[in-house]
């Protein structure tokens, strides 16, 4: 048995650092380490509630938009007031066009280096001139004999699989796509001002009072993006997920999955009715069941903070807290900057494969079609168990995008028809309560993120915030149950502990 | 230098370069050549600590040149944790591997942890030790984003973990501060190319930004300028007064406050910038701004009037004229000396220089 320390996991936001037992090969025992904090609930603590969004915002770079919404909504509940329907279509197609700026980013810059080898493409007999053009690219890279941040990949590693001719195309597309994710984040600042950190969604409502033109631009640049999405990522998924088909066989994980849901039914503004509905399914059971934020709770007993921080308090609880108290990195004791974040006392996996799920078993428009699809193109039709693994997140992904895209242009029509018809409504004016609390419960593409606030004396009482990495890196609970994605690299085999290619690709799944 | 990407995006860098710098387009094709002889690409070291990956991702949403263009064909960035192929071992070989081959460029992001340094490890490294270490070798230090800058988001009151600016950490004479929340794309681009095209850094003001950028307030270019001085302004969001462009002055925009070239080099492509979506300027490009303008909604006090005392005059505003005449009288040095170190200041050169 050997323990094998991977310092820093790239190609990621954020910083992990994983260590796992390994035993004649395969990884016997693992465990999660984030090595940040900023004390984002400490600092937010007395500001004027109309900051909080923009402060709470801050939590992720890469995920903004969907973190500036979620403060806004727990935020205008507890000022107790409602958005007109014309902001709620504005804030989708923020958040539909951040989707696709991560999901595109995650597939091709974040997760593709651990399936396309780079090298190989250099020899793959180029069929087309575009895709000789890309190669000579390529080839002219590699002569220069500076490889930048290529250099020390894991190229020519026995677990890659793609014939040189994929890894061309593949990489052709990695090049694409880096310009296909500034057109996304192009499209969101036609409403937002800016991405990232978007400057258009205080409490009430939106802003912005877009003109049909601005409407028109974002449709203009947001169908070349969709295009990408229905007519390159989502082929490419399933031409990589045919070559790494052993993956169904790896990265389960804790088989208890859920989501807040995203993409507001804006007749409704029912969590249930969402594009990409709320719901949790538990122990692998391929059923619903309602999910509430009253759920959820923490404890901290592999985590550097004071007791006081968990005990299984839910985050909205009015003595929640989060205190640091770092000792030292112990696998045995305390190791993570995460706390152990459950709901009914069960570790939760979050993200696409979660959201794709409950669409699935909901029956939300779109999902049950797709998904289908899918597994019948990958040759087990029928079996949607096949996707409870590192194969389902790799697919979830693209497959998502393609449901996101379908909700934008829906969502487009409805705006062009108010807009023209006159329905002119961006904002409803509100005031700062003295006191309230609220709950702002919604999804960034990589899971599910709740603001929890609290108002007193018309300042922010008490602010915590539980992000996509708190279910997904959560910490072992107190009887040892390891977090999903400890327990998703149980079983995960490591050819060269040197370059540890496999424990990569199921950490990326999660899009850490 | 191996140039492959097409030649017209090619000269728009150099344009878009040159009128940042306030250079003439008459500039282009020198740029041009400076950038084409060097011999090899120069490295980069892109470190993040505590942050958001927010700066990188706006470096990625570039469009002249476009993120592929900077990472294949501008510069060799050996070390970045959100796009680099290696992870763990490999990752830091590719670090140290560049560190001892030296003449590299060091761009931060995020603050640096000091009151709790383990707030902030990579391969059991704290921030503090890692900062240290890769930037005494380099030959020059950009700090990216208000968090590496001046601390940032994390750094405000009570600053739990002690969060600190690069400066602070290892002198700010030893940084060029590109602040923002996050940094601008053109302006991180423009300063990088200043550096290897002049050899050193451009002329910064007192809090370590280049004055070519930062020289101007948000409210002297600003499209909204002219109902500011005419006492038109937006009372409500979502109003007749938006629809017509009218100035968010009393919706608490810290434009009048805020030293930043959004106005010229807006954001995303040119689409779009926050004043343009109807919100106020938050002045995420000041030092300190989390807690110095807190209150986002509240009116910015002390800004005069048009009609009652006047219109503010900007007294520090600063022309071009004073940047194209400090370019004109350095020239420009072939991008090559960069790659070896040459570009290192006269008073700590020997510190990581190879020749």
């Amino acid at each position: 048995m050997a323990r094998v320390v991977v310092d820093p996991i790239t190609r990621l936001e954020g910083h992990l650092r994983i260590e796992v037992e390994v035993d004649n090969g395969v990884v016997t025992d693992a465990w999660a380490t984030t090595t940040l904090f900023r004390g984002f609930e400490i600092f937010i603590k007395d500001r004027d509630p109309r900051d909080a969004w923009h402060i709470a915002h801050r939590i992720c770079g890469v995920c903004p938009t969907s973190h500036g919404i979620a403060a806004t909504m727990g935020l205008e509940e507890s000022f107790g007031v409602t958005p007109p329907d014309n902001a709620v279509v504005i804030r989708n197609l923020m958040e539909a066009a951040q989707y696709q700026h991560s999901h595109i980013l995650w597939f091709y810059a974040l997760n593709a280096f651990d399936y396309v080898d780079v090298e190989s493409a250099l020899s793959a007999n180029a069929t087309t001139p575009a895709l000789k053009a890309v190669q000579e690219r390529l080839q002219a890279f590699v002569d220069s004999g500076q490889l930048g941040f290529l250099a020390n990949g894991y190229w020519g590693h026995p677990g890659m699989l793609l014939p040189p001719e994929v890894n061309l195309e593949l990489a052709a597309h990695y090049l694409q796509s880096l310009d296909i994710q500034a057109k996304a984040a192009r499209a969101l600042a036609v409403f937002g001002g800016k991405f990232p950190y978007h400057m258009s969604t205080p409490p009430g409502g939106v802003t912005v009072v877009p003109t049909i033109q601005d409407v028109l631009n974002y449709e203009q640049i947001m169908k070349e993006v969709n295009d990408f999405v229905r007519n390159v990522m989502v082929p490419d998924t399933l031409a990589a997920g045919a070559a790494y088909i052993d993956l169904a066989k790896i990265g389960g994980g804790v088989n208890n999955f859920f989501t807040w849901g995203v993409l507001e039914d804006v007749a409704s503004r029912d969590p249930y009715k969402r594009a990409l509905p709320r719901g949790a399914i538990f122990d692998g059971k391929l059923s619903v069941e309602k999910v509430s934020p009253d759920d959820a709770v923490e404890y901290v007993p592999h985590s550097w903070y004071t007791a006081e921080s968990g005990g299984g308090k839910n985050p909205g609880a009015a003595d929640a807290t989060t205190e640091p108290e770092y000792t030292e990195l112990n696998t045995d004791d305390k190791y993570t900057w995460t706390k152990t974040t459950q709901i009914k006392d069960k570790q939760m996996e979050v993200g696409p494969l979660a959201r794709m799920l409950v669409a699935y078993l909901s029956d939300a428009p779109g999902a049950k079609k797709i998904i289908d699809d899918t597994l019948s193109a990958l040759g087990v039709p029928g079996q949607v168990e096949v996707l409870l693994s590192a194969l389902g997140r790799l697919a979830a992904r693209p497959l998502e995008a393609a449901l996101v895209a379908d909700k934008m242009e829906a969502d487009l029509a409805l705006l062009k028809e108010n807009i023209t018809s006159g329905k002119g409504e961006w904002f409803t004016q509100n005031e700062v309560p003295e006191s309230g609390t609220g709950v702002g419960a919604w999804d960034a593409p990589r899971g599910s993120l709740a603001h929890f606030n609290r108002i007193e004396d018309s300042k922010i009482a008490n602010y915590q915030a539980t992000p996509a990495s708190n279910w997904n890196f959560s910490a072992r609970d107190d009887n040892g149950t390891r977090g999903p994605v400890e327990e998703a690299l149980i079983g995960t085999p490591v050819a060269d502990p040197e370059a540890p290619l496999e424990i990569l690709r199921v950490v990326h799944t999660f899009d850490p | 230098m191996q140039l492959d990407i097409s030649r017209r995006d090619f000269l728009k860098l150099c344009g878009g370069t040159a009128a940042m710098l306030g250079l003439s387009q008459a500039w282009v094709p020198q740029i041009a050549r400076a950038l084409e002889q060097a011999a090899e690409r120069p490295p980069v070291i892109w470190l993040a600590f505590q942050g958001c990956s927010g700066c990188l991702e706006s470096l990625a949403k570039a469009a002249y040149p476009d993120i592929a263009t900077i990472v294949l064909d501008v510069i060799s960035l050996n070390y970045v944790d959100v796009l680099m192929a290696p992870s763990g071992k490999r990752a830091e070989k590719s670090l140290e591997d560049t560190v001892a081959a030296g003449g590299y460029i060091t761009i931060v992001e995020g603050a640096v942890a000091t009151g709790i340094p383990e707030a902030m490890t990579i391969a059991g490294k704290t921030s503090e030790e890692i900062v240290k270490e890769v930037t005494a070798g380099g030959a020059a230090t950009v700090c990216v984003g208000t968090c590496s800058s001046y601390g940032g988001v994390q750094a405000m009151r009570p600053n739990p973990t002690g969060a600190k600016g690069v400066g602070e950490v290892i002198g700010e004479d030893k940084v060029i501060n590109v602040p923002g929340c996050p940094a601008n794309p053109d302006t991180m681009v423009s300063t990088i190319v200043s550096y290897l095209l002049f050899g050193k850094a451009p002329e910064l003001d007192s809090r370590g930004r280049p004055t070519f950028a930062f020289s101007q307030k948000i409210h002297d270019h600003c499209e909204r300028r002219a109902h500011f001085d005419s006492g038109h302004y937006v009372e409500e969001y979502g109003s007749e007064e938006e629809t017509k462009g009218y100035c968010l002055y009393k919706m608490g925009c810290k434009g009048p406050e805020t030293h930043s070239p959004c106005p010229l080099t807006l954001w995303n492509s040119k689409q779009n910038w926050c004043i343009g979506c109807g919100n106020g300027c938050i002045g995420c490009m000041e030092p300190d701004f989390w807690d110095e303008f807190a209150g986002f909604y509240d009116t910015l006090p002390d800004t005069p009037i048009p009609g009652f005392v006047g219109v503010k005059t900007s007294a520090d505003y600063v022309g071009s004229t004073l940047v194209t005449a400090t370019v004109a009288g350095i020239g420009i040095h072939a991008i090559a000396s960069a790659a070896k170190g040459r570009f290192k200041e006269a008073d700590d050169a020997g510190e990581g220089s190879d020749d």
